[in-house]
């Protein structure tokens, strides 16, 4: 009903909002992007503090940008071997 | 002591080399003593721009290699005396030059002139980093297209990023049809996806391919509303809080009616 509505009176279908939202979606992107090196450096750094709290297994560790839908997110996908006990506790 | 001004975007083609003889050339009429430097090492443009291809003898990479003196290089204006122009080297590339002997070369020429202007090369590499390097303020142009804005946005990430000072928006070749229609971003879009401070508005004009046609910068002639939207930025540039421009429509009946009777926004 809402995209009848949107389409008859033509506002979403201006090509302006299109290329608004493009340039949001890849805006973001482009500046969130860090350089190999700095990623590196991020993925240690996680790497460290969660170590603090379980065993992680570091080789499938993986650490990387995601887009969805209309946000980005930085996603990591952290394979867990165990808890460690004092974690529970804290 | 002088200000040095870059005029830089990221993306070719958007109007930095229009804006830096637009701008120059206004800066000029008002009395103040302008330099331009062409820093678009290889391709030289700024010198046909402004009518001056004729009157070249040393460049750039002369004066910065010693084999010529500054005075002896910089090209005087046909029609301003205080206007003069230091023409990119063309058959040398960006590497024939490094930022460090382009800060020393502005701080020279900041001693003698109100106000120096850089016209930098499209791209992220030396040439740009050649052109910022003396630069007290940037000029960052882009027209309202995804492409340019997503260029601009890059450009001024390199200049925060270098803690020069905060870099001034020019959006050029806006057409107040398209942005009517909705098929094209306006100025608050630009403002508001960029954020950075706004430092003029420049509309799309026919004038501007003719002036360039025949070397004289648009900014002189009183009849076209790209040289309006200049000189309002010139004003500006000297510190004057000049009211944005009004976009005209002028394809429609009395958008040509107005044209005709040579009304003015
Ligand atoms: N406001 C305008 N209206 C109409 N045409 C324009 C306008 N601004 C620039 N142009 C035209 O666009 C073209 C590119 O302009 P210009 O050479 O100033 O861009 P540039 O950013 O210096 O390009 P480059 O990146 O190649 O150095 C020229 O042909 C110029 O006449
Ligand atoms: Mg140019």
């Amino acid at each position: 009903m809402f995209d009848l509505f949107a389409k008859v009176f033509g506002r979403d279908d201006a090509s302006k909002e299109v290329a608004k939202e493009r340039l949001r979606l890849v805006l973001v992107h482009d500046r969130a992007s860090l350089s190999p090196q700095a990623m590196e450096n991020l993925k240690n750094d996680l790497l460290k503090v969660i170590s603090e709290y379980m065993d992680i297994d570091d080789q499938g560790f993986r650490v990387d940008f995601s887009r969805h839908d209309d946000a980005m997110a930085l996603v990591a996908n952290i394979p867990i071997r165990s808890v460690k006990r004092q974690s529970l506790s804290k | 002591m002088g200000e040095a001004i870059v005029i830089t975007s990221g993306k070719g083609g958007v109007g930095k080399t229009t804006t830096t003889a637009n701008l120059g050339a206004g800066l000029a009429k008002d009395g103040h003593k302008v330099a331009l430097i062409d820093a678009d090492i290889g391709l030289r443009n700024l010198d046909v721009v402004m009518g001056l291809e004729n009157r070249i003898v040393y460049d750039l990479v002369d004066v910065v290699e010693g084999f010529a003196k500054l005075k002896h290089a910089l090209i005087k204006d046909k029609r301003f005396e205080n206007l003069y122009l230091l023409p990119a080297a063309q058959t040398r590339d960006k590497t024939a030059v490094s930022p460090e002997q382009m800060r020393d070369l502005v701080e020279q020429m900041k001693e003698e002139f109100d106000f120096v202007l850089i016209d930098s090369p499209a791209g992220i590499e030396q040439g740009f980093k050649n052109a910022v390097a003396g630069a007290d303020k940037a000029l960052v142009v882009a027209t309202p297209e995804v492409s340019s804005v997503r260029d601009a946005d890059r450009i001024i990430g390199l200049l925060e990023a270098q803690e020069k000072h905060k870099p001034f928006l020019i959006i050029n070749r806006i057409r107040a049809d398209m942005v009517k229609k909705g098929d094209m971003m306006d100025i608050d879009d630009m403002i508001e996806i960029l954020a950075i401070e706004l430092l003029g508005v420049v509309p799309e004009d026919e004038a501007i391919v003719v002036s360039t046609n025949r070397g004289e910068p648009a900014v002189l002639n009183s009849q076209s509303r790209a040289g309006e939207a200049y000189r309002n930025i010139v004003r500006r540039l000297q510190g004057e809080n000049v009211p944005m421009m009004k976009l005209e429509d002028e394809s429609g009946f009395f958008g040509r009616l107005r044209k005709l009777m040579g009304f003015k926004g």
